[in-house]
């Protein structure tokens, strides 16, 4: 799983927006088929430092290379090689999970027969078998993030971007959900996924952590709560993620 | 190409889906048409006239009787007060007030010159030169007869003098039905066109699905091309229904090519289309789109010359007129429909549209950011 070898790299990022520094010089590193957690307070930065990596902004400047294509300079040629979950939901509501699915694959270009193949594939594996049919704005939200993440990987991608998968969502299909991270990960996806969660920053093989910009703390979750001397993740966040305010004894 | 077939056909699953939007697109070329070809029209009728009759001859109520008589002019008062008269016309009971002063009967009979004075409510300048207009008509006409009665000729000899024979050419009975329809449906295929088509893509940012569009590989020209296909069929659509409906409602002939008619609104459609999603790159919201899209709309369209002539414009505002693709639609419509005007007479107003479509789609390409 963590093979070194790196599917992203940044160096010297930085993003501003008029006087605003969203990214203040970010550098890290992501190896293939990790999964990799970006963690941060709200206004931290993440979704900016996501949606650079996914080609949707330019960085002001800095070197991002993503499936070894500069995503400065070449933000197009990243979004064959990527899947991309937005924060908000963005599939279609007014169409049917299975309209939603083959629009993705046809914009893919994936072929006909291809796209009906996964298609069946994939609302079995996710017992949506009842649910083909059915509009997006009448399902659970839930199933909704579920079918979100299976449309960003439709096209086998290298890395997928999830950006806070599971806000909002119940802890039983929280689970479901990571499964399905895992499963991806496992196929030889790389995942880099944004949460709040700081049980599911457990799961990942990496976290940074980033606040006010900059990434504060990067490794694996194991390392981080030895260094700092805490038992879970979570403490290690409050500790740096926010300096300024102090734990309540 | 498959890509674009895919957009097509997803923009076609929302649209017929939207239960309002999915009738809305069959039943507005049908209201439009029943609604605005006979209600536009600048034919007067029923011109109230107030008479101040202070001579109270014979001659006099000839002249009234004669105005009474004619169609255009209806007589809602007679009254000896002037100040009466001003209140009428203040209150729109009345849009001329025609005074005959006392001893109009007597000097009339002795060759003495007299004047009759006319107040013309002027609010609507060309409805007060039209009404001013059939009223010097029918004091001719009074004229006439009188001189045919001191001649000692009887009403029916015709008087020998210059008359002018004219015939109305390409709109014989001056029908205004006939010269409103081509250019409502220019009105339909615009409105339908840019609204549907730039909402279409504020909604999509909006509700932040574009942000999926976004990241995927698609082309900027797919996804344009994609957004303007569905609106481009939907418009001629609309066309077809309005142009049934003008013809065999209203009886509007059809002198020229019918597929000349669609190449050139399909033409015109895609510059329309180009200019809405173009516009939409920069709106955030449909509120926004709205505003400026409605603000085009009637700019373009009280500046196409379907109600006043082009050629009265002032110069810069024809120069403007050169950009407004309705401009070119309403000419061309008219032309093909009552005219019968063919490729060759239109061929410059074709290559204008042609240049619009291409600019302003180009634009809308150009200004789509998949990255921000």
């Amino acid at each position: 799983m963590t093979s070194r070898e790196p599917v992203i790299t940044v160096q010297n990022l930085v993003k501003r927006f008029g006087s605003f520094v969203a990214n203040d010089n970010l550098n890290f590193e992501v190896y293939a088929g990790e999964i990799f957690g970006f963690l941060g307070a709200n206004g931290a930065g993440k979704t900016t430092a996501l949606r650079i990596l996914s080609g949707l902004s330019a960085p002001t400047s800095g070197k991002v290379m993503v499936a070894g294509v500069d995503a400065g300079r070449n933000p197009e040629r990243i979004k064959r090689n990527i899947g991309y979950m937005c924060q908000r939901f963005s599939l279609y509501e007014d169409l049917t999970v299975t309209e939603n699915i083959t629009l993705y694959g046809g914009i893919y270009g994936m072929k006909r027969n291809e796209i009906r193949g996964k298609t069946a594939a994939l609302l079995e594996r996710l017992q949506f078998g009842a649910y083909g049919n059915t509009l997006i704005s009448a399902l659970p939200l839930g199933l909704r993030q579920k079918l979100a993440f299976a449309v960003a990987v439709l096209h086998q991608p290298k890395i997928v971007f999830l950006d806070e998968p599971t806000g909002g969502v119940d802890p039983i299909t929280r689970r479901q959900f990571w499964e399905m991270i895992y499963e991806t990960a496992a196929g030889g996806i790389t995942v880099f996924v944004t949460t709040h969660y700081m049980d599911e920053a457990e799961y990942c093989d990496r976290v940074s952590i980033m606040s006010e910009g900059k990434i504060v703390a990067l490794d694996t979750p194991a390392a981080l709560k030895k260094q700092y001397g805490v038992s879970s993740v979570e403490e290690v966040f409050v500790k740096i993620a926010r300096p300024g305010q102090q734990l309540i004894p | 190409m498959k890509v674009i077939l895919y957009l097509i056909r997803k923009e076609f699953l929302q649209i017929f889906r939207d239960r309002f939007l999915g009738k809305a697109i069959f039943a507005v070329p049908v209201v439009q048409m029943l609604l605005l070809v006979p209600a536009v029209t600048f034919e007067i009728r029923h011109v109230n006239l107030c008479v101040i009759d202070r001579d109270m001859t014979p001659a006099s109520r000839e002249l009234t009787g004669q105005l009474e008589g004619s169609s255009f002019f209806r007589i809602t008062r007679k009254t000896f007060s002037e100040e009466e008269a001003r209140t009428m016309m203040h209150r729109n009971r009345c849009d001329l007030i025609l005074q005959i002063p006392e001893g109009f009967g007597r000097n009339i009979a002795r060759g003495i010159p007299v004047p009759v004075q006319v107040g013309v409510n002027a609010i609507n300048a060309s409805n007060a030169q039209l009404s001013w207009g059939y009223l010097n008509g029918v004091i001719q006409n009074y004229n006439l007869n009188r001189l045919k009665k001191g001649a000692g000729m009887p009403a029916g000899v015709q008087l020998q003098q210059v008359s002018l024979s004219n015939r109305y050419w390409y709109n014989e009975m001056l029908n205004y039905r006939h010269y409103m329809m081509p250019g409502v449906l220019g009105i339909l295929v615009l409105a339908i066109g840019f609204i549907l088509a730039g909402l279409n893509l504020v909604k999509e940012k909006e509700s932040g699905t574009i942000e999926q569009i976004n990241v995927t590989p698609v082309k900027k020209y797919q996804f344009i091309l994609g957004k303007m296909t569905p609106f481009l069929l939907i418009g001629l659509v609309d066309l077809a229904i309005g142009l049934t409906i003008g013809i065999f409602t209203f009886g509007v002939p059809f002198q020229g090519s019918i597929l000349l008619l669609f190449l050139s609104s399909a033409v015109f459609l895609v510059g329309v289309l180009g200019l809405a999603l173009f516009m939409s790159t920069f709106a955030r919201t449909q509120q926004q789109f709205m505003f400026t899209g409605f603000f085009f709309i009637i700019v373009f369209v009280l500046m196409s010359g379907i109600f006043t002539p082009l050629e009265s414009m002032p110069l810069w505002a024809q120069k403007i007129d050169l950009v407004n693709p309705m401009a070119y639609i309403m000419r061309i419509n008219r032309m093909i429909m009552l005219k019968g005007s063919g490729f060759h007479d239109l061929r410059n107003d074709l290559l204008a549209l042609v240049l619009i479509a291409t600019a302003f789609t180009t634009l809308a390409v150009w200004r789509y950011r998949k990255t921000a």
